[in-house]
């Protein structure tokens, strides 16, 4: 059956919105300061860090991201755990909000569909996370500048800025995961922890787990195991599972845009270390085709995300 | 559909389950009509104005809204229809103008046209000096108005209001009714959902009562009062003139005359007999201070229907509990 009208119609509205809200809420304040100086601790870390080795780095603005100083975590480690708690943050409350206000009946009365609200607040909140992360990568780039005093090469700002889009997308897939529990929770809180609790237990316990379900699924081999070697079925396995999260993928995809020596993501065969020389950096095309799959996932997951919210807000009785 | 029908519900039933909501409830509503859904909690009232408006699933039966099907054409509905929810919400960081101007925007009003809709609206209920004001310092009755003025904004053709009064003072209740009262000036029809009987039954053209998903009866006040409580109309006199007494009982089909105090008299006729009483005080050249025909108590109506029917009135006792 067609629906009349366009699906779309008051989306823009919704968006801008959302937008704004989220722009001027004190929450978002709250988060970007906690993201500044959290950036601003591992890049100080990673400067000191580099000023230390005296190695020649012919990528020496990309370890501007990935180097870190006891204590500090790098700085793309900071951004895998914050991003997600930026994007639940915009995201939980995003439709429940709606019902504990009273407002959503009121507002879907009117002539536009569930689709334009739910897309609106779900492009509303990207757009939020992308202007923050946008502005976060000038701030490295400017002071990445400043204090080593070498200007990046236009690969090294190519290969940021791929991961610059990439942690947009990242942060989209927590987005679509905060906001399938707004719909999912009527109470915002139960949301929050709910979502947070997801959080925790993919990105810190799921990669724990994933090697003690591997060896379930798949056994060791007790030749392998003679040899001190890891099984490949079950290293294969223990990926598969690993790769379910979307903190792995992005840590994969980071890798390989970041590191140009990373010639192949996962379990190295010999086969195809062939032929290459170990060390020797890979040109910025062919970290994109390494870190692809990755990406799409992540994609994947965000859409899926999405819909499976879709679908439930759709079904949804609107009483309030 | 009737050109002076704006709503049209046939056989409409929702089930939650193995729970039935509303059962098989037809009624219409006419143009300029102000129609009264009322009854106890629980009884399915608000589950019926959301069928009517698309935002739940219909079970069986049919309705149409000024010619639409709501869940086919609910775009179509919704551009038409004014919806003012149970306790209202808007959104409290913005001001009065800004919540409509939102709504506005989602309909799709050009700006110009938004700007004229929006001031007209505030007007109209009385916010115009709290139009820049945030809404989250509004009282409970000051938001009710503003839903009201969204219908009014959005320049619909049915204001669906669902418990309109609930929680509002008596003078604030007032002021409502009064609002809802202007819209048929301006041709609006209202549904007007409630279970406070006696606080809307001054402004319902026609009611429906409503007890466990059906309706028990529907039409006029005055006439549930003689179909449930049996007599006729009751019209009050105030006026001079010497001999009225005598002159108006013997206006066909008044019954009896009494005298209720210094030149009020109550007379007790089987139609509505003011005209014709207006008619005789003039005639005597009389002065005619008071007419009135009195309004039998919809609480009394519903009171006494039950009574004479408990098991019906079973499922009254269960809405009510539901909703407690
Ligand atoms: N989502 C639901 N699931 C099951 N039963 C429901 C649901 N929503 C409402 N009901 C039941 O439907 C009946 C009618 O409710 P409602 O239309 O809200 O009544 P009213 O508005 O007249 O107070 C009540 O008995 C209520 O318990
Ligand atoms: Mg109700």
């Amino acid at each position: 059956m067609r629906r009349e009208g366009s699906a779309f119609s008051g989306l823009g509205v919704v968006m801008l919105k959302e937008l704004s809200d989220h722009l001027t809420s004190v929450r978002m304040r709250v988060l970007e300061w906690l993201v500044v100086l959290v950036a601003l601790a591992a890049l100080y870390g990673a400067i000191q860090q580099i000023k230390d080795t005296t190695a020649e780095d012919p990528f020496l603005f990309l370890r501007l991201f990935t180097t870190s100083r006891e204590p500090l975590p790098s700085f793309v480690s900071f951004i895998s755990f914050l991003v997600p708690l930026m994007a639940i943050g915009l995201g939980f409350d995003a439709v429940n909000g709606e019902y504990s206000r009273r407002t959503l009946s009121r507002i879907l009365a009117q002539p536009i569909y569930r689709d334009a609200l739910l897309f609106g607040k779900f492009l509303a909140g990207l757009v939020t996370l992308a202007v923050s992360l946008i502005t976060l990568w000038l701030l490295v780039v400017g002071l990445g500048l400043l204090l080593i005093g070498i200007p990046p090469g236009a690969e090294e700002i190519g290969r940021s800025f791929l991961f610059l889009l990439v942690t947009i997308i990242y942060a989209g897939v927590w987005l679509a995961l905060a906001l399938l529990f707004s719909v999912l929770f009527r109470s915002a809180a139960t949301a929050a922890l709910v979502t947070l609790g997801l959080w925790l237990f993919i990105t810190f316990i799921w990669p724990v787990l994933a090697g003690a379900v591997a060896q379930v699924i798949a056994p060791p081999d007790p030749r392998y195991m003679a040899l001190g070697l890891q099984t490949p079925a079950t290293a294969e396995t223990e990926q598969i599972l690993a790769r379910l999260s979307p903190s792995t993928l992005f840590a994969e995809v980071v890798v390989a845009l970041l590191d140009p020596t990373t010639r192949s993501l996962g379990p190295i065969y010999l086969s195809q270390l062939q032929g290459a020389v170990l060390g020797a950096p890979l040109p910025i095309g062919e970290s994109m085709l390494i870190a692809w799959p990755q990406t799409v996932g992540m994609i994947a997951g965000a859409i899926l995300l999405f819909v499976i919210g879709y679908v439930i807000f759709q079904r949804q009785e609107v009483r309030a | 559909m009737n050109e002076d029908t704006v709503i049209e519900a046939k056989s409409l039933t929702k089930t939650y389950g193995s729970a039935v909501a509303v059962d098989e409830i037809s009624f219409n509503v006419g143009r300029g009509e102000i129609f009264g859904l009322l009854g106890p909690n629980g009884a399915g009232k608000t589950t019926t104005i959301l069928m009517l408006l698309g935002l739940t699933d219909i079970s069986a039966g049919e309705v149409n809204v000024l010619g639409f099907n709501p869940a086919r054409e609910p775009l179509s509905v919704k551009r038409r229809v004014g919806y003012m929810p149970d306790t209202v919400g808007f959104y409290d960081n913005l001001t009065a103008a800004d919540n409509l101007r939102y709504t506005a925007r989602l309909i799709g009003f050009k700006p110009m046209d938004r700007e004229k809709r929006i001031a007209g609206a505030l007007d109209r209920t009385g916010l115009v000096e709290f139009a820049d004001k945030r809404v989250g310092t509004f009282s409970r009755g000051m938001r009710q108005r503003l839903g009201l003025a969204e219908i009014v904004m959005k320049g619909a053709q049915i204001a669906i209001l669902d418990e309109p009064t609930s929680g509002l003072d008596p003078h604030a209740t007032a002021e409502l009714l009064a609002i809802i009262r202007g819209f048929k000036g301006d041709g609006i029809s209202v549904l007007l959902a409630s279970h406070l009987l006696e606080r809307v039954q001054s402004v319902c053209d026609r009611v429906a009562l409503f007890s466990g998903g059906r309706i028990a009866l529907m039409g006029t006040v005055a006439e549930l009062g003689r179909e449930v409580l049996g007599g006729g109309y009751v019209v009050d006199i105030e006026a001079d003139g010497a001999g009225l007494a005598e002159r108006l009982a013997l206006i066909p089909g008044v019954s009896g005359v009494e005298t209720i105090g210094i030149g009020k008299l109550r007379l007790h006729a089987d139609r509505d007999v003011r005209p014709e009483a207006a008619t005789e005080v003039v005639a005597m050249h009389g002065r005619l201070k008071y007419l009135g025909v009195q309004e039998p108590s919809l609480d009394a109506i519903y009171t006494r229907y039950f009574e004479a029917r408990p098991d019906e009135g079973m499922t009254i006792k269960e809405g009510a509990r539901h909703a407690a």
